[in-house]
């Protein structure tokens, strides 16, 4: 079964075989990071542009890394040096760069949406490095990839969110990904964070850390973000800490084989204590080396879907 | 003498009560007689067989941006967009550039509207001086200028002690004061209906209570003042039950809905088409079925367009940083008879009274009735006729509708202002 | 497209008497085993490797270096028209510098794929040399490439299909030549 789509612009329209599909051929990828020569030909004479309207480190080194072990000509532009700070559209934006014939657009925007605006108009495919509170797909993708790797199956895992649910991509994206693969996902933060309505998604909702940690297989905490800090949703940084920051003492109400997720960038004695940060439960560098599989993985199997809509 | 005899059609106005076959005769300008079999010699025939005869329709809320963004709109295609719709009246918002908050803006209006608009414009007023909301604009002048009703639009007046002196101070002049219901606090940034919808998409949402708590605060204002006030385009459930209470207190309150509001619900944002993105926002299923309840048992006095036109580029961007509102004039007419009198909701007559002697109770600009002496000022209805919507057949200057490419049954086939026709969907034989 | 079976190339018996040959030959043009190692190209290549291997490992008394090679991202047809193969792993548990590299194949056509398996191992490591063994070569070559190593040579014509079974993949051993039906 193929990945029949031009884009990936989120989870949520992804069917069970699709996300399956890409966890195992990340596998495959996975084994060619660990070779002396670091790159497979797949991807030859492909154009892929990094299109970061936000700050991302983590996110568009390793779609990068990802498209150079395939030999994918792979080029950054980030909105400091896009024509954007001049007023430019990102329509404008993505039919000068379509010009140029580009054959996958990877796009992080700070708007929910940009990446379909894009899709719409684009004859490249579209990927969708995050976009802001709506989805963050591969993601979701290499968290469950790093779950499975773990703990061998998803199905039947209970797992924990925990933190700024509300403006968090990471944490949609996870929870479509988790519940499709029959994970019982548990959300938990101050109740200004949490969405209406997200137990329509499938999730349990928590206000307390501790009822939400309880028997708990994976932990993944979100990143508070300090510069999105507003007095109205959280009186001070302190007071979350002490309310909802992952402690080893708190840990203890997981599983003994808990593993400890985080998207990054940490911020350590906020959302989470660098005792278990660095502790032998934390799987967080883990995400980020299974980062670059899964990105070649969603990278190859979009270039190998493409001819087959454009013929159909 | 110019006579115009629209013969054969089922004339219903609901001003008069009538509801019967008749044929209509229209002399200078003026409805002069209604009978059956009429004659004339010297006047022109219009075959009305089929078709429905109506008041001219009247859609007391739209926005035709002239002065400041004819790119967008002007005056005259507004007013070509509203015959084409089937509106004989339209009453213009006062949130242009500059806004019409004085009385040589309001002169300019009617003077546009006289030299080149082929229906009747009504200017509303502005409530406060530059929609500011800092302190009234003078609204006696205004009111010597021709307004036929004061608002601020977009910008809710959200110091209660000025909604107060407004209700007060427009009620010497017997002119209602129109408030978009909204707590922009509460709203903060969001961009669409704060729901399971918001929630999925990741946009910012505006809860329902960000217009009740405003419905609310106004509805208690007027029963303080005693002032005349309407609420614009309902589009909450919370709204419509507090809108029933007020009506039952016999307060002066009257509100309109929107055609989008009683059809779409926020589900249609999914694919972050701007065209479903307009203030208040499209809300849940359960909010249609409150309006649809309202409209039913009378709550809801009129519907209007809220037609807000936007130049093509400034919509085809990400959704939270495109501009609020789609043009309404040429899809409300087929969208009224398609969902609720097509659909059974309310009867023909029902409807018709929502586009025409509703609205004029509210601003009392004397139109929207057939009665003999009255302007005549007629819109023919074909309700059997399925019409597809094309937004780049529109009279409009914009294209911002998320209707294109629906086939909706019930159309406006003829516009007729002061004895003209101003439009007609066919060529007249 | 239908096909029906022209004629029946090999079945359990002649093939395991080749596989045997080929072992032998293995030995014989490398003189002995040192340095050698097999790697199966995946699908049908494995399993013969597998059996070319313990074969060889039966005649000389020591153990081979077995590996599994999936050539699909280093194909040259990404972009074809057809659905993309699945990805699978490489598994080549061992260094390949210096090493006598021996690829087992089911199938020797157009010798496509076997260019994509030299490319893959070179990118692996530096071998001392690659030779190349296949169950049947049915000609066919768009790529000067030959094989060290042959079971059993078949002329075919392009509107045939070579359809090899293998008892671990498919419940049996079997290698049959199909035709188009008319």
């Amino acid at each position: 079964m193929p990945l029949n789509r031009k884009d990936l612009l989120g989870i949520e329209p992804l069917s069970v075989e699709e996300v399956n599909l890409i966890l195992d051929t990340a596998k495959a990828f996975k084994e060619v990071s660990t070779r002396d020569i670091k790159k497979v030909p797949t991807l030859r004479g492909k154009t892929i542009i990094n299109l970061f309207f936000e700050p991302s480190t983590r996110t568009r080194t390793s779609f990068e890394i990802a498209g150079k072990r395939l030999s994918a000509d792979i080029l950054n532009i980030s909105s400091s040096t896009s024509s954007v700070v001049k007023g430019e559209t990102l329509i404008d934006t993505a039919k000068n760069l379509e010009a140029m014939y580009p054959d996958i657009i990877i796009i992080r925007h700070s708007r929910a949406g940009a990446p379909h605006l894009l899709a719409n108009i684009c004859r490249a495919s579209i990927i969708n490095a995050g976009d802001g509170a709506h989805e963050h797909p591969t993601q979701a993708l290499l968290d469950a990839f790093t779950i499975r790797e773990n703990k061998g199956q998803i199905k039947g895992l209970k797992v924990a969110i925990i933190g700024d649910i509300l403006h968090s991509r990471v944490a949609r994206s996870n929870i479509h990904l988790l519940t499709k693969l029959g994970a019982e996902v548990r959300i938990a933060g101050p109740a200004t964070y949490i969405p209406v309505e997200i137990e329509k998604l499938g999730v349990k909702v928590f206000h307390h850390i501790d009822a939400a940690l309880e028997g708990c297989d994976v932990v993944m905490m979100l990143r508070i973000q300090r510069e999105r800090q507003d007095k109205s949703y959280l009186p001070s940084l302190r007071e979350y800490f002490n309310l909802f920051g992952l402690t080893p003492e708190r840990l203890k109400r997981a599983k003994k084989d808990v593993i400890i997720m985080h998207p990054g960038p940490l911020n350590r004695g906020v959302e989470i204590s660098s005792e278990v940060a660095d502790g032998p439960y934390s799987v967080i560098l883990e995400q980020v080396t299974n980062g670059v599989a899964v990105r070649m993985a969603v990278l190859y199997l979009l270039m190998g879907g493409k001819y087959e809509e454009v013929v159909s | 003498m110019k006579k115009l005899l629209v013969k054969g059609g089922r004339v219903i106005d609901p001003a008069n009560n009538l509801d019967e076959h008749r044929d209509l005769l229209i002399a200078d300008g003026k409805i002069a007689q209604i009978g059956k079999q009429l004659e004339d010699k010297e006047a022109q025939i219009i075959d009305a067989r089929g078709l429905i005869v109506a008041p001219g329709f009247i859609d007391m809320h739209c926005h035709l941006r002239e002065p400041g963004r004819e790119d967008e709109e002007t005056i005259e295609s507004g007013c070509r967009a509203a015959a084409a719709g089937g509106f004989t009246s339209v009453a213009c918002m006062p949130n242009t550039n500059p806004p019409n908050d004085s009385q040589s803006v309001t002169d300019f209006i009617l003077k546009q509207a006289s030299e080149k608009g082929i229906v009747n414009i009504f200017p509303i007023g502005a409530a406060t001086k530059g929609l500011l909301g800092e302190e009234l604009a003078e609204i006696g002048e205004l009111k010597g200028a021709g307004i036929v009703a004061v608002s601020d639009d977009g910008h809710p007046i959200y110091n209660s002690n000025l909604m107060r002196k407004a209700l007060e101070y427009a009620s010497m002049f017997d002119l209602p004061v129109i408030d978009h219901c909204e707590d922009k606090e509460l709203s903060a940034h969001g961009v669409m209906n704060e729901g399971y919808y918001s929630t999925l998409l990741g946009l910012p949402g505006i809860p329902a209570a960000a217009e009740e708590t405003m419905v609310a605060r106004n509805i208690i204002l007027s029963v303080l003042t005693g002032g005349q006030l309407h609420i614009a385009h309902i589009s909450t459930k919370g709204s419509v039950e507090l809108l029933r209470w007020a009506k039952a207190q016999g307060l002066k309150v009257t509100a309109e809905v929107t055609p989008h509001h009683f059809t779409l619900t926020d589900k249609e944002v999914c694919r972050y088409d701007t065209n479903t993105k307009m203030n208040p926002p499209l809300r849940s299923a359960e909010d249609i079925e409150a309006i649809l309840q309202g409209i039913k048992d009378g709550t809801i006095d009129a519907i209007a367009t809220d037609h807000a036109p936007h130049r093509g580029d400034e919509k085809n961007v990400e959704y939270a940083d495109a501009p609020f509102g789609i043009i309404g004039l040429e899809t409300a007419v087929p969208l009224a008879l398609d969902r609720l009198v097509n659909r059974g909701v309310i009867s023909i007559s029902r409807m018709i009274a929502m586009f025409t002697v509703n609205p004029d109770r509210i601003l009392k600009i004397e139109r929207g009735t057939l009665s003999l002496e009255a302007a005549a000022d007629v819109t023919l209805l074909n309700l059997s006729e399925v019409v597809k919507i094309d937004v780049n057949s529109f009279q409009s200057k914009s294209r911002n509708s998320p209707f294109h490419g629906w086939d909706l049954k019930g159309r406006a086939v003829m516009t007729i202002v002061a004895g003209n026709v101003v439009w007609s969907s066919k060529p007249i034989t | 497209m239908p096909f029906r079976k022209k004629v029946q190339l090999m079945d359990a018996v002649t093939m395991d008497r080749t596989l045997i040959r080929i072992a032998h030959e293995i030995i014989e043009r490398n003189k002995g085993v040192q340095d050698l190692v097999i790697i199966g190209i995946r699908t049908r290549g494995v399993p013969l490797a597998r059996r070319i291997a313990k074969k060889i490992e039966e005649i000389e008394k020591v153990s081979i270096p077995m590996g599994i090679l999936d050539i699909t991202m280093y194909r040259d047809d990404l972009t074809a028209v057809g659905p993309q193969p699945i990805v699978r792993q490489t598994n080549i548990p061992f260094r390949i510098n210096d090493k006598k590299v021996v690829l087992i194949d089911d199938v020797l056509f157009t010798g496509r794929t076997i260019r994509a398996a030299l490319d893959s191992i070179i990118d692996l490591g530096r071998p001392k040399f690659i030779q190349l063994a296949v169950l049947i070569d049915r000609g066919h070559r768009e790529l000067p490439i030959r094989a060290d190593y042959v079971g059993k040579n078949v002329p075919t014509s392009l509107d045939e299909v070579v359809e090899v079974s293998v008892a671990e993949e498919d419940g049996k051993d079997s290698v049959i030549l199909m035709e188009e039906e008319e």
